[in-house]
Formats: structure tokens, C-alpha cells, sequence
């Protein structure tokens, strides 16, 4: 469990594992970087030691072996300069005086025992935090210090050297008020399970006295307890179900809320009058018990998953401060304070903030983010560039020509459809709403059937027999299916690596009927490819000569090609020059390289049949094609086949289409293909199945399909990691689980079945309470039996039948430890 | 019998203390962080007993 999956790989590479790093596990190419006897793998980990050993902190090293992050990155001086911006820090600031300061971090690098225990002794590092205290399930480190003695700078620095870089981001300034969860309904659970027990402990005497009663005197005292309990629980904890109702209505529609409230008011008013009148003891104890059990539903139906955010918009993916250059020199202004025509400069893997033009420096940009397009772009200088592509190599200096909310991507966030709650909408089309309000008029019928036919036989009957029916008729049974066996799936897809933004999805999940799947990074895997060769076969002093000849290259295919080379000794080579976008050509001992595109190598078109090549390697007279395929996840064929059996297909590219061959057989013929899309093109994509009346499930993975599966009725990102950036989805999966995604689809899908058959057993209950009600026959007692019963069957029946189902599909339902 | 009366009031307080610790426990968000609490009792006392060895 604590042990990362990146290191063992590593080591499973490298197959021997010769010494390791103290620090972080990774194996040392060196043993000369040491301290102590102890070996390191970079100076970052030799750092991080040598602070924590200082400071009497070794023990961190005993909690845990190899603790330690690997692949340190040393982070430029200057990088958190901004946080000394007094205006930009109180963004972060959860509180201040004036001196003594709270500052709430999110550190990804967070990963187990020793890493809180390191974090939590920062005073020891730092005389002057006062209190630090990690939050291992978000990864949030609040920190308490004096500003006076210590600056947020300097303790943002601090986690740095340590490994535990924290991601600051522009969401973080605007986002404080989101987070914090909802504790109302614990509370109104805490309640309302108080309330319940002592009034059922309560009325018991009075069921159980038999034909002679309890006398007066104990049942006015048990009679009235009961009403003073039942209060709270019904102005409070049911409060919920009355505006819940009271919303539905005012929007003239009939939610399920609304049967439950008119079913728990008359409950209420009926107890009232018969403990005011002596007639009775009311129902006191049904009603609570049946707020008690819709709460608990309601709970388990709405667990979040405080570690995953579905809400995430570009602002996440943005630094929170930029440096402007100005006439006086080089100042951090926060994006927000941002304005066209200012000169910003970034550093290597800064992200550009707003569409900007190239005023001076090597601009290579990454817009993996923006495209899914995996190679990084040459801009010249005086051309554009856009919001969210991060540069590549060292500084770029440009001149800001958009805000940035109207930039490029940023643009896409003002698409309609982002307007659009998706929550809400699922909600008001959902089925449960729609089976209830039939089940309404059906009750309601019922009950005036059986007003006229009292009303002819025994008037005074119509009141009691009337109320009666519906108190016993409330749809809570339903209300309660739909809710545990929601809760459920919840659960059980989540312990499978579903993670799904809340409930009204699983239904959406049932309907779909068209699955587009975005391509770099859902279906390959991130960055790697597969390196074929073709043409004149190298020799191994070849192969020597053309990794010396790559090495200092930056391009993406040369660092493939060095990837796949393996670690050789390099040659010396000579006069090495690289053209950009073209090629590089170098001299070594007599003979002459050059690597690059066709035209550049000279290589003339007979043998350029194959168009898929990317690369042309020239060594003397000899010429090797290199092509690059990407690495589909292993689990991706299976998936696709199974997945074409139930929906339609399609896929949606930012890349250009020289893999189209490989990926129509791997979609078969009827599935579209689409590439060269922006992430504009793939919402308008999404937007016209829809209209054809389609059902679409959108699989994505990064900032470019934030569109698309914002349209898309599901939309569901790809994760190497859930705790790492996802754009707002509905949904998220977990990718090493990708194997059994057509399982859980399935799963999610059941849920519609399992609902109908606890709906089924709960509407026999009904019957049978009604069959009592309508003859006027109901007492309390009936109904305090018939209430736990029905209850009990639905969870005991819809948690069964969801976790069956699951078995049946192989997957698990116990979780390894929540 | 009147025995009775107490007992009642007194077994609704004793359950009224309960809800109160329970709200106590929401309100002050010791339901927030499940696994932090269960690995940070592990190193609780590993500082203090370096600092012992040194002593002596």
C-alpha cells in the first residue's frame, strides 16, 4: 500500500537492484553521492537527508525504508517569489492577525506514515511553524506560523527541498468556499436516531399493556415525552423532504419528496389530535423511524469522496501568479490582476496563461493539455500562442494579447453547456420521479374512493380511514430502495475504481447507448511509444554513434529513440548542429549523421513508401527508417470489443490521422473516426450525436475533452492517478481497473432492476397496510410493525442483489480498508 | 412507581449525553481524516524516545 507504483517498476526495469537510495528506494547509478554511509541517487535526496538529520528527524528514515519521493526536481530560486506579494499570499491564508497566520497546502507528494510524521514535526525544522497538522486522506497541510519570523515563501520552499512540493494553482484563491462538507444531515441523523429509539422505547408499554393499559397516569407521561421528541424530528430532520417537496411544486412538478412530506405532515397532525383528544398514541414512532431510515438513505446515497474533486476548471490547471515584466524590473502580479499588452515571462514547464504573441525566446509548446496533440509545437517569435501550453524549454518572454478569461481554452468554460448543471437536470428527468407521481395520483384516487364510500356507510370513519391510508401508502419504501441500492453501486463501483460524482449518474449510465473515446492518453498511454525500425538494420557501434549523435536533443522522438537505444557509452561526435522542425546533423570520426524528416536526410521518395515514417536516420550511405507507434493500454482491445457489443463507437483525436489504420482495426468498420479535432469540435461532435437522439458516454483524459464531457450525458475521465488533475466529469476511472470497465457499465446499469424489485416488495407492504387503512382498521401497533419490516427487507434485498450482481461479474465487494 | 418517572427522565439524559458527544465529535471534524488518525497514533512517541536515548 505504500509503496509507489513508479519505483517498482523501475526496479523491475533495471531487473538488478544495486544499491538503493537511502532516501527514496530508486537505484543509485553512483555510490558517490553519500553521506553518513549512506548512498544517495541525486543530491535533492542527499538535501532532504541531510535537513531531516540535522534537525534529529531520522527516525522518518526508521518508520518507513526509502520514504522519500524520487526524481527530486530542484526547483529555481525564484519560482515562489510571488508568495513575498503580501496580496497574492492572503489568497492562501486561511487566517490571519497580522502575525500569526493559517495556511492550509495541498501536497500531492503525500504518500505514507513517515511522510506525516516528517510533516508534522516541521516545528523541529522551523522554530518558528508553530503547528502543522496533515490531513492524510486530502493530502492537506494546514500550517500555523508567525509571519513576523517566517515567510509563506520560505515554508513553501522548505516543503519543497523536502519532496512535498505543494500545488498552488489559481483555483486555490477562489475555491475555499466550495470545500467543506455538508454536516447538516449528520447532524439531523445524529437526531433523528436519538429521537426514534425513546419514542419507540416509549411506546412499547403501550403496545404491550394488553387489554388493561398502563394507566392514566404513565400513558399521558409516555404520550406527551413522545411528542416533545417527535418535535425535533419533525420541524428539523424532516425539513429536508419539505422543501425538497415545496421546490418541486413551485416548479409544478411531483417529486418523490412531495408524497413523503403530505404522508409525514398528516402523520404528525393525526398524532397531535389524537394525544390532545386521549384518543390514542398516534404514530409517532413510525413517523420517526421513517425520517430516521430516509436519512440514513440519503446519507449513504451522497458519501463523497472528499480526495476527488469533479469540478475542476481550468483555473486548477493555472499558476496563481505570473511574472510581468515591466519598466522597473520583474514583478509577480496575480493572473487575475493580468491585463492585454502585459509582457509576461515564463520559465521551463511554466504554463502560458493567456493567448499570447512570442517576443523573445526558443518557444516549444506543449499543448497537451489544450489538443491532446503530443508533440510540442516551434513558435516563432511574433506568432501566437495559447492559454494553457506549457513551454518546454527554458524562458519565453511574451506579450499578453487576450484576458484570460477570453482566451482560447479559457473561451470553451463560456460554451453553453457549462451552464448547464448537470446534477439537477439528471435529477428532474430521473425515473423515481417519474414512478412516483403515478404512484401519487394512484394514492390519491384510492383515497377519495374511499372517502365517497365511508361517506355513504359511516361518516364518521372518512377522516380516520382516509388519513390512515396515507400515512401507510407513503412512498418512503421506494424512496428507501432507490436510495440503499444507489448507495450500494455507489460503493461497490468505487471499491472497483468507478468513482462516480454522485447518484444521478448511475441512472444516465443505463441509458447510453454511444461511447466516444478520446484518443492520446484514454486509449495510449501518455507520452510512450513504440519504436519500429525499418530499412538498413544497425550495428551495435552504430548504435553508439547515433545515441551520442540524439543525446543533447530535446525533441520528443529523439528522446524516444534514446529510450529505445537503451544506455550506451556515447562517441565523441563533432560539428553537431540541429536545424528546428527539421532535423540534426553531426560528424562522427569519418562518417557523417543526420537524423530528421525526409527532405532534410535526403532520402528520395522511392524509399520514402512508407509514409507512417517519422524519422530518417542517415549514417554514411546508410539509411534507417524509425517509425512511432503509440502504446495502446494492454487493456484496451478487450474492452472495445466487449463495450461495441452494447453501444456504438467512435473516436475523437487531437492527434493527426497517420495511425488511422491501426485504430479502424481496433474500432472495427461502423465505429467513426474523427481527428485533428479541437476541443471545441469534440462538444460540437457530442452536441450532434445527442441530437440524432443518442445517448453518449464520453471517455476522456485531460483539459482538451473538458468540452466534450461536459456535453456528454456521462462524461468519464481516464486517471493513472485519482488523486492527480482531472477535468470536470461525471465520473472518474481508475486506469488500472480499465480492464473491468464494461463489467462495472453493466453493474451501474442493474441498478435500474434492482430498484424495480425492491419497489416491487415494498409495494406489497403497501397493499397490505392499505388493505388494514381502508376497512379503518390500522392501529399503531400495525404500523409500527410494518414499518422496520418493510425496511429491513429493502436494504437487506437491494444491498444483496446489487452485491450478487457483482459477484457474478468477478469483481470485488469487500474494500481492502477504506 | 413514581420511580418510574425518574428512571425515564434520567435514561432520555443519559441518551441526551450521548448525541451531544456525537455532535461534539461532528462539529470538531473528527470524522474528517480517518487514516491520518490511524497511522499517526503508530509515531506518536518516536521523538520522545530518541530524545531519552540521548540522556542517557
Amino acid at each position: 500500500m505504500f509503496t509507489t507504483k513508479d519505483r517498482n517498476t523501475y526496479i523491475f526495469v533495471q531487473k538488478v537492484p544495486e544499491t538503493l537510495c537511502y532516501h527514496c528506494g530508486v537505484a543509485c547509478v553512483t555510490r558517490n553521492i553519500a553521506i553518513d554511509e549512506k548512498v544517495f541517487c541525486c543530491e535533492g535526496c542527499k538535501l532532504v537527508y541531510e535537513i531531516v538529520a540535522e534537525n534529529g528527524l531520522c527516525d522518518y528514515y526508521k518508520l518507513q525504508s526509502h520514504p522519500g519521493l524520487s526524481r527530486i526536481k530542484s526547483i529555481r530560486k525564484e519560482k515562489y517569489a510571488y508568495l513575498d506579494n503580501e496580496e497574492i499570499a492572503r489568497q492562501l491564508y486561511k487566517f490571519t492577525d497580522g502575525d500569526r497566520t493559517i495556511v492550509t497546502l495541498y501536497l500531492p507528494g503525500v504518500h505514507c506514515s513517515s511522510c506525516m510524521w516528517l510533516l508534522e514535526h516541521l516545528h523541529k525544522i522551523n522554530p518558528y511553524i508553530t503547528e502543522s497538522r496533515l490531513n492524510f486522506t486530502t493530502k492537506e497541510i494546514t500550517i500555523h506560523f508567525t509571519k513576523s519570523n517566517v515567510s509563506l515563501r520560505e515554508i513553501v520552499e522548505l516543503l519543497a527541498t523536502l519532496g512535498y512540493e505543494p500545488y498552488i494553482s489559481l483555483g486555490d484563491a477562489d475555491m475555499k468556499a466550495v470545500k467543506g462538507f455538508d454536516k447538516q444531515k449528520i447532524y439531523k441523523l445524529g437526531i433523528a436516531g436519538f429521537c426514534f429509539g425513546n419514542i419507540m422505547m416509549m411506546s412499547f408499554p403501550e403496545y404491550l399493556s394488553g387489554d388493561t393499559g398502563i394507566g392514566m397516569k404513565y400513558e399521558h407521561l409516555f404520550r406527551y415525552l413522545n411528542l416533545v421528541l417527535a418535535l425535533p424530528v419533525f420541524f428539523y430532520c424532516g425539513s429536508e423532504f419539505f422543501s425538497a417537496a415545496w421546490k418541486g411544486l413551485k416548479q409544478k412538478t411531483l417529486n418523490i419528496d412531495a408524497p413523503i412530506a403530505l404522508a409525514v405532515i398528516i402523520t404528525f397532525l393525526r398524532s397531535v389530535y389524537e394525544i390532545a383528544s386521549g384518543a390514542g398514541s398516534g404514530y409517532l414512532d413510525s413517523m420517526s423511524g421513517i425520517i430516521f431510515f430516509m436519512l440514513v438513505g440519503r446519507v449513504v446515497q451522497e458519501r463523497t469522496y472528499k480526495f476527488i474533486s469533479f469540478n475542476r476548471d481550468y483555473k486548477s490547471y493555472f499558476p496563481i501568479a505570473v511574472n510581468v515584466v515591466t519598466s522597473e524590473g520583474v514583478e509577480n502580479k496575480m493572473l487575475s490582476d493580468l491585463r492585454e499588452k502585459d509582457v509576461v515571462r515564463l520559465h521551463n514547464d511554466e504554463i502560458i496563461p493567456a493567448d499570447a504573441i512570442v517576443v523573445e525566446g526558443n518557444a516549444t509548446i506543449d499543448y497537451s493539455f489544450v489538443t491532446g496533440e503530443s508533440e510540442p509545437v516551434r513558435v516563432l517569435q511574433g506568432q501566437q500562442v495559447y492559454a494553457g501550453g506549457r513551454q518546454t524549454v527554458g524562458q519565453l518572454t511574451i506579450q499578453i494579447i487576450k484576458p484570460v478569461a477570453g482566451s482560447y481554452l479559457t473561451s470553451l468554460w463560456n460554451h453553453y453547456s457549462f451552464a448547464n448543471n448537470k446534477a439537477e437536470t439528471n435529477d428532474r428527468n430521473s425515473i423515481v420521479h417519474l414512478m412516483s407521481r403515478y404512484f401519487t395520483y394512484v394514492l390519491l384516487g384510492l383515497a377519495l374512493v374511499t372517502a365517497v364510500y365511508w361517506g355513504f356507510n359511516d361518516p364518521s370513519k372518512i377522516m380516520t380511514s382516509v388519513t390512515a391510508m396515507l400515512i401507510v401508502a407513503c412512498p418512503c419504501a421506494l424512496l428507501l430502495s432507490v436510495t440503499f441500492t444507489n448507495g450500494t453501486l455507489l460503493r461497490l463501483l468505487s471499491i472497483n475504481g468507478l468513482f462516480l460524482r454522485d447518484t444521478t449518474v448511475l441512472e444516465q449510465i443505463g441509458n447510453i447507448n454511444h461511447i466516444v473515446f478520446d484518443k492520446t492518453g484514454t486509449i495510449t498511454q501518455g507520452s510512450e511509444s513504440n519504436v519500429v525500425c525499418s530499412g538498413h538494420q544497425l550495428t551495435e557501434e552504430e548504435k553508439d554513434i547515433l545515441y551520442a549523435a540524439i543525446l543533447p536533443s530535446k525533441h520528443p522522438y529523439s528522446k524516444a529513440l534514446v529510450k529505445w537505444l537503451g544506455y550506451r557509452q556515447p562517441v565523441k561526435v563533432a560539428e553537431w548542429a540541429e536545424a528546428t522542425g527539421k532535423g540534426l546533423e553531426c560528424t562522427a570520426g569519418a562518417l557523417k549523421v543526420m537524423v530528421g524528416s525526409a527532405a532534410f536526410t535526403g532520402v528520395n521518395n522511392d524509399i520514402q513508401a512508407d509514409e507512417k515514417t517519422s524519422v530518417f536516420v542517415r549514417i554514411g550511405n546508410q539509411v534507417t527508417s524509425f517509425r512511432f507507434l503509440p502504446v495502446f493500454r494492454p487493456e484496451i482491445p478487450e474492452v472495445i470489443t466487449e463495450l461495441s457489443h452494447n453501444a456504438r463507437l467512435s473516436l475523437l483525436s487531437g492527434d493527426n490521422d497517420n495511425q488511422r489504420p491501426v485504430l479502424a482495426g481496433l474500432f472495427g468498420s461502423g465505429s467513426e473516426l474523427r481527428f485533428g479535432q479541437k476541443p471545441i469540435d469534440k462538444l460540437a461532435y457530442i452536441e450532434s450525436l445527442q441530437k440524432k437522439g443518442d445517448k453518449v458516454m464520453m471517455i476522456g483524459d485531460g483539459l482538451n475533452d473538458a468540452g466534450a464531457l461536459q456535453q456528454s450525458n456521462v462524461g468519464i475521465t481516464l486517471a493513472d492517478d485519482i488523486n492527480n488533475f482531472t477535468p470536470s466529469c461525471d465520473a472518474i476511472l481508475d486506469s488500472s481497473k480499465l480492464k473491468s470497465f464494461p463489467d462495472l457499465l453493466r453493474l451501474a446499469g442493474s441498478g435500474c432492476n434492482i430498484i424495480a424489485a425492491s419497489f416491487i416488495i415494498s409495494l406489497v407492504y403497501n397493499f397490505i397496510g392499505l388493505f388494514f387503512a381502508m376497512q379503518g382498521l390500522l392501529q399503531p401497533i400495525y404500523a409500527a410493525i410494518l414499518m422496520p419490516c418493510s425496511t429491513l427487507s429493502i436494504v437487506l434485498v437491494t444491498s444483496g442483489m446489487a452485491n450478487i450482481s457483482a459477484l457474478r461479474k468477478g469483481l470485488t465487494v469487500v474494500s481492502d480498508g477504506e | 412507581m413514581s420511580a418510574l418517572f425518574v428512571l425515564v427522565f434520567v435514561s432520555i439524559g443519559i441518551a441526551g449525553l450521548f448525541l451531544m458527544a456525537f455532535i461534539w465529535n461532528v462539529k470538531n471534524n473528527q470524522y474528517e481524516d480517518k487514516k491520518g488518525a490511524a497511522l499517526r497514533i503508530l509515531h506518536d512517541n518516536e521523538l520522545l524516545q530518541e530524545s531519552n536515548i540521548n540522556k542517557s
